[in-house]
C-alpha cells in the first residue's frame, strides 16, 4: 500500500519540479511518480511552464553558447524556488555541478547560477538526504536489478539512496550488478555519434543484467534506461525496465519502458 | 596494421568485428580492474596518496623550469649529459648522433612511450642500426610491425596463441617440436632470443617514469627486468623522456611510485623499481661509460596556463585506459596516435594537431570512470569537453551534427514553439510504437535504430497532462 497524500503543512516545502524533457516527452509516468513521492512527503509542488531542457546536450556536444542560454533560462524559471527537483542525475548535475562553472562570467547569472545548484537536487537523493525519508509503504514482488547511472553516481554520490528505499519494498529482491560502476554506452549524442561502440557497450550491460537472473531493471536516468531497454528489447528479453521512482511510488500504470500494453 | 586517427570509425567498425581483438580486450576488464579495486581496499590512505600525488604534480609543474635545471646540473655533476629537444625531429636527431657518435651498430631498447612518440625506432633503423624492444610485450609487436595497443601493456590485444604463430614464423632457430602453447614457454622463447641481443647490444635506450631534480636520477619501473639489462649492459645509455617527468625530491617519487603501480596493475609496487645515477663511476665494476638523457618538449612547455595543462601532471599508469568503456570496446589501436583512451584524446590533439585527432574527444560517453580512477585527478572529461567546445567553434555552420543541434537549442530556447513542434512528434512516434510500444526502425533514426529499439513515447507530454489538471 502507498501512504496516502498528506495535505500540505503551512509551512511545507515549495518545489519546482524539473521535469527533464524526456520524463516530459517520453515518459510522463516518471514526473507523475516524482510528484507523487514529494507530495507523500508533505512538499508543495509546482511545475513552471517555461522549462524545456537543462542545455546538458549542448554542453557536451561543445555548444558552449547554447548551453548558456538554456542555462540563463533555467535559472530565471526556477530560481524563486525553495528546491529544484530533477528525476534524473544528470540533469540534476547538470545544474548543480556544472551551471556556475559555465555561466561564472556572466554578469547578470553568475551568483545566480551558484545559488540555484546549491538548491538543486537528484529526486532519490533529496528525498533520503534534506527529507530524510527512511522508506516507502509499499508491496511488489520482484526481482530487480540497478543501473546507477554515471553523472549521478560520479558527480552527485547516487548509489545507496536509491537502495535504501528500494529496500523497504515488501517483496522485492535487489540483485547486484557484477560490474554496476560501468557505462551502459548512452553518453547523449554519443549514442547516435558512435552507434556501433554505443551497441557494443550496452550490449555488455545487458549481458550483465542477463546474468543476475533479474526481471526487472530500475533506474533514475531515462536516457540510460531508453538505451538499456531498448537494447534489451532488441535481444528478446523479458527484462522490464522502468525508472526506480514509477515503482517507489507505486505508479506502475503505465507499460514498462519500451513495452506496450 | 595501424590507420590514422582521421579514420576512426572505419578503425572501431573493424575493431568490433575482430573476435581475436575481442578476446583479448575481456582479459583488460577482468585483469586490470579488478587488480586495482584490490589493491586500493588494501591501502587504507589510497585516496589520500592520490591528493598528495596531484599535489606534488602541481607544485612541480608549477616551477619545472627550476626544476628541470636543478635536474640537469645534477645529471652533469654525476658525469652524464643532457640534451634538449624541442620537438621529435631533433629527439631523433639527437639520439642518432649519440648513436654515430659511439659507432654503434645494435641498440636495445627498454619500454618507453616517449621514443613511440617521436617514432624513433623507424628512424634508427632506417640509418642502419638494429633496433631491438626488449620489453616482452613491445618485443612482440615489434615483430609483428605493429604499434602499442595500451601505455603499459603494449601487446594487450594479443591471445597467446598468435604469439606462437608469430614466434613460429620469425624465430629461425626454433624447432618446430618445441612445445610453445603456455605462456611460460613463450616467455623463454623470448628470453633466449632477447639475451644474446642485451649482450650484443652497443646503445641501451629507456624511458623514464619520473626525473629527479635533487638526486639527478632517473627511474624507471618495469616486471621483467628487462630495463635493468638494456641500461647496464651496453656501454652507453640514453635516457628518453618528456619535460613533465621531472619531480623535485626522492620523497615525492617515492609517493608517486606507490600510486603508480597500484593504479596500473594493482601491484604494491613493480617487480623492478630502478634508480639510474648517471655512467660508470671510478670504483664501480659495471654500467655504461656514457649517459645521455634526451628531454622532449614537443609542446608541452606551452601547456602551463593554460585550458590543458592538468594533462601535464599525468604519470602514464594507464587506469583511464582500463577503465574506459570505448577503449574496452575497440582497444588501443583504432584511436590511431600513440596514447589511446581517454588521456590519448585529450593528449593527441595537443601532440599531433587538432585536425589530426579531431574524432577522440567525441568518442567518450563522458561517464567520468576515468577521472575517478585517475592516480593525479586528471580532470579528463571537463577536458574533453573543453575539445569539443573548440571543435565546435570551428566546424562549419551547416554541418549536419551542428544543424540538428542548433535547431534543439532553438526550440528549447522557445517554450511554446518547442511544444507545438514536439508534441506531433511524439503523438506520431506513439503511434509507430504502437502496441509493441517500441520502434524497431527509423526513417532517419538509423543511428539509434540500428543497435536497438526506440520505445515509444506515452503518448502526449507530461506538460500537457500536467496543464490540463491531471495530478497522480
Amino acid at each position: 500500500m502507498v501512504k496516502k497524500k498528506k495535505s500540505p503543512a503551512p509551512d511545507a516545502i515549495r518545489i519546482g519540479l524539473f521535469v527533464t524533457c524526456l520524463a516530459d516527452l517520453f515518459r510522463p509516468s516518471v514526473a507523475f511518480a516524482a510528484v507523487k513521492l514529494l507530495e507523500n512527503a508533505g512538499c508543495i509542488v509546482e511545475v513552471p511552464e517555461t522549462q524545456t531542457c537543462c542545455g546538458q546536450p549542448a554542453y557536451n556536444s561543445g555548444d558552449e553558447a547554447g548551453a548558456k542560454a538554456l542555462a540563463r533560462n533555467v535559472v530565471s524559471a526556477f530560481e524563486s524556488f525553495e528546491y529544484v527537483i530533477a528525476p534524473s542525475g544528470s540533469c540534476a548535475a547538470m545544474i548543480r555541478v556544472h551551471y556556475p562553472e559555465l555561466l561564472k562570467d556572466d554578469p547578470q547569472f553568475g551568483a545566480r547560477a551558484v545559488d540555484l545548484a546549491d538548491k538543486t537536487y537528484e529526486l532519490i537523493s533529496f528525498l533520503t538526504g534534506t527529507l530524510g525519508v527512511r522508506g516507502v509503504d509499499m508491496k511488489l514482488d520482484a526481482r530487480a536489478t540497478y543501473h546507477d547511472s554515471c553523472s549521478g553516481m560520479r558527480e552527485l554520490g547516487i548509489k545507496a539512496q536509491p537502495r535504501t528505499l528500494l529496500a523497504s519494498i515488501d517483496g522485492l529482491e535487489l540483485r547486484e550488478l557484477t560490474d554496476p560502476n560501468a557505462c551502459c554506452g548512452f553518453g547523449g549524442a554519443f549514442s547516435v555519434k558512435y552507434p556501433d561502440i554505443s551497441g557494443k557497450i550496452v550490449s555488455v550491460k545487458t549481458k550483465d543484467i542477463g546474468d543476475t537472473g533479474a526481471k526487472l531493471l530500475l533506474g533514475s536516468d531515462l536516457g540510460c534506461l531508453m538505451n538499456i531497454a531498448g537494447r534489451l528489447k532488441r535481444e528478446g528479453s523479458d527484462v522490464e525496465v522502468r525508472h526506480v521512482a514509477e515503482v517507489l511510488a507505486g505508479e506502475l500504470a503505465a507499460p514498462p519502458i519500451g513495452e506496450g500494453d | 596494421m595501424l590507420a590514422g586517427t582521421g579514420n576512426f570509425t572505419e578503425n572501431t567498425r573493424k575493431a568490433l568485428e575482430d573476435a581475436a581483438l575481442q578476446k583479448a580486450l575481456g582479459n583488460v576488464k577482468r585483469g586490470f580492474i579488478a587488480k586495482r579495486a584490490k589493491a586500493r581496499a588494501a591501502l587504507p590512505e589510497f585516496e589520500t596518496l592520490r591528493d598528495e600525488a596531484k599535489e606534488i604534480k602541481i607544485h612541480t609543474l608549477a616551477h619545472m623550469d627550476l626544476y628541470l635545471a636543478r635536474y640537469e646540473a645534477q645529471v652533469k655533476r654525476a658525469g652524464g649529459q643532457v640534451h634538449w629537444a624541442r620537438d621529435s625531429g631533433q629527439a631523433r636527431r639527437i639520439i642518432a648522433g649519440i648513436c654515430k657518435a659511439a659507432g654503434a651498430k645494435s641498440v636495445t631498447k627498454g619500454k618507453s612511450m616517449i621514443t613511440e612518440e617521436i617514432g624513433l625506432n623507424r628512424y634508427l633503423q632506417a640509418q642502419g642500426y638494429e633496433v631491438v624492444e626488449t620489453d616482452l610485450g613491445e618485443y612482440l609487436i615489434q615483430i609483428r610491425g605493429e604499434t602499442p595497443s595500451h601505455i603499459i601493456a603494449p601487446a594487450v590485444h594479443l591471445n597467446k596463441e598468435q604469439v606462437e604463430t608469430d614466434f613460429r614464423s620469425h624465430h629461425k632457430n626454433l624447432p618446430p617440436e618445441r612445445p610453445l602453447s603456455k605462456v611460460s614457454d613463450l616467455v623463454n622463447e623470448a628470453r633466449q632470443v632477447l639475451r644474446e641481443k642485451f649482450v650484443n647490444a652497443d646503445v641501451g635506450i629507456t624511458g623514464a617514469n619520473f626525473l629527479i631534480a635533487e638526486t639527478g636520477q632517473s627511474v624507471i619501473v618495469t616486471n621483467e627486468g628487462n630495463g635493468d639489462l638494456t641500461q647496464t649492459l651496453p656501454r652507453v645509455h640514453i635516457v628518453a623522456a618528456s619535460l613533465e617527468k621531472v619531480v623535485p625530491t626522492l620523497e615525492d617519487a617515492s609517493t608517486l611510485i606507490r600510486i603508480l603501480a597500484r593504479s596500473a596493475t594493482g601491484q604494491d609496487i613493480s617487480t623492478y623499481t630502478t634508480f639510474t645515477s648517471g655512467p660508470k663511476r671510478e670504483q664501480d665494476l659495471d654500467g655504461p661509460e656514457e649517459f645521455h638523457v634526451v628531454l622532449l618538449d614537443n609542446g608541452r612547455s606551452g601547456l602551463p596556463g593554460g585550458e590543458f595543462e592538468d594533462m601535464l601532471r599525468c604519470i602514464r599508469c594507464g587506469a583511464c585506459l582500463n577503465h574506459c568503456p570505448v577503449y574496452q570496446s575497440v582497444g588501443g589501436h583504432a584511436y590511431g596516435s600513440v596514447y589511446p583512451g581517454p588521456m590519448g584524446s585529450v593528449l593527441t590533439p595537443l601532440l599531433q594537431g587538432v585536425s589530426e585527432a579531431r574524432h577522440l574527444p567525441h568518442a567518450c560517453t563522458l561517464c567520468g570512470r576515468c577521472e575517478a580512477v585517475c592516480p593525479v585527478r586528471i580532470p579528463l572529461p571537463a577536458m574533453l569537453r573543453r575539445w569539443r567546445m573548440r571543435d565546435f567553434a570551428k566546424k562549419p555552420p551547416l554541418a549536419k551534427a551542428k544543424l540538428g543541434l542548433k535547431l534543439w537549442v532553438f526550440l528549447a530556447r522557445h517554450p511554446a514553439l518547442y511544444r507545438l513542434i514536439t508534441t506531433p512528434v511524439i503523438k506520431i512516434l506513439a503511434l509507430t510504437g504502437g502496441r509493441k510500444g517500441r520502434i524497431c526502425a527509423l526513417p532517419f533514426g538509423g543511428a539509434w535504430t540500428d543497435q536497438r529499439d526506440l520505445p515509444a513515447p506515452q503518448g502526449t507530454s507530461f506538460m500537457a497532462r500536467w496543464r490540463k489538471g491531471e495530478r497522480p
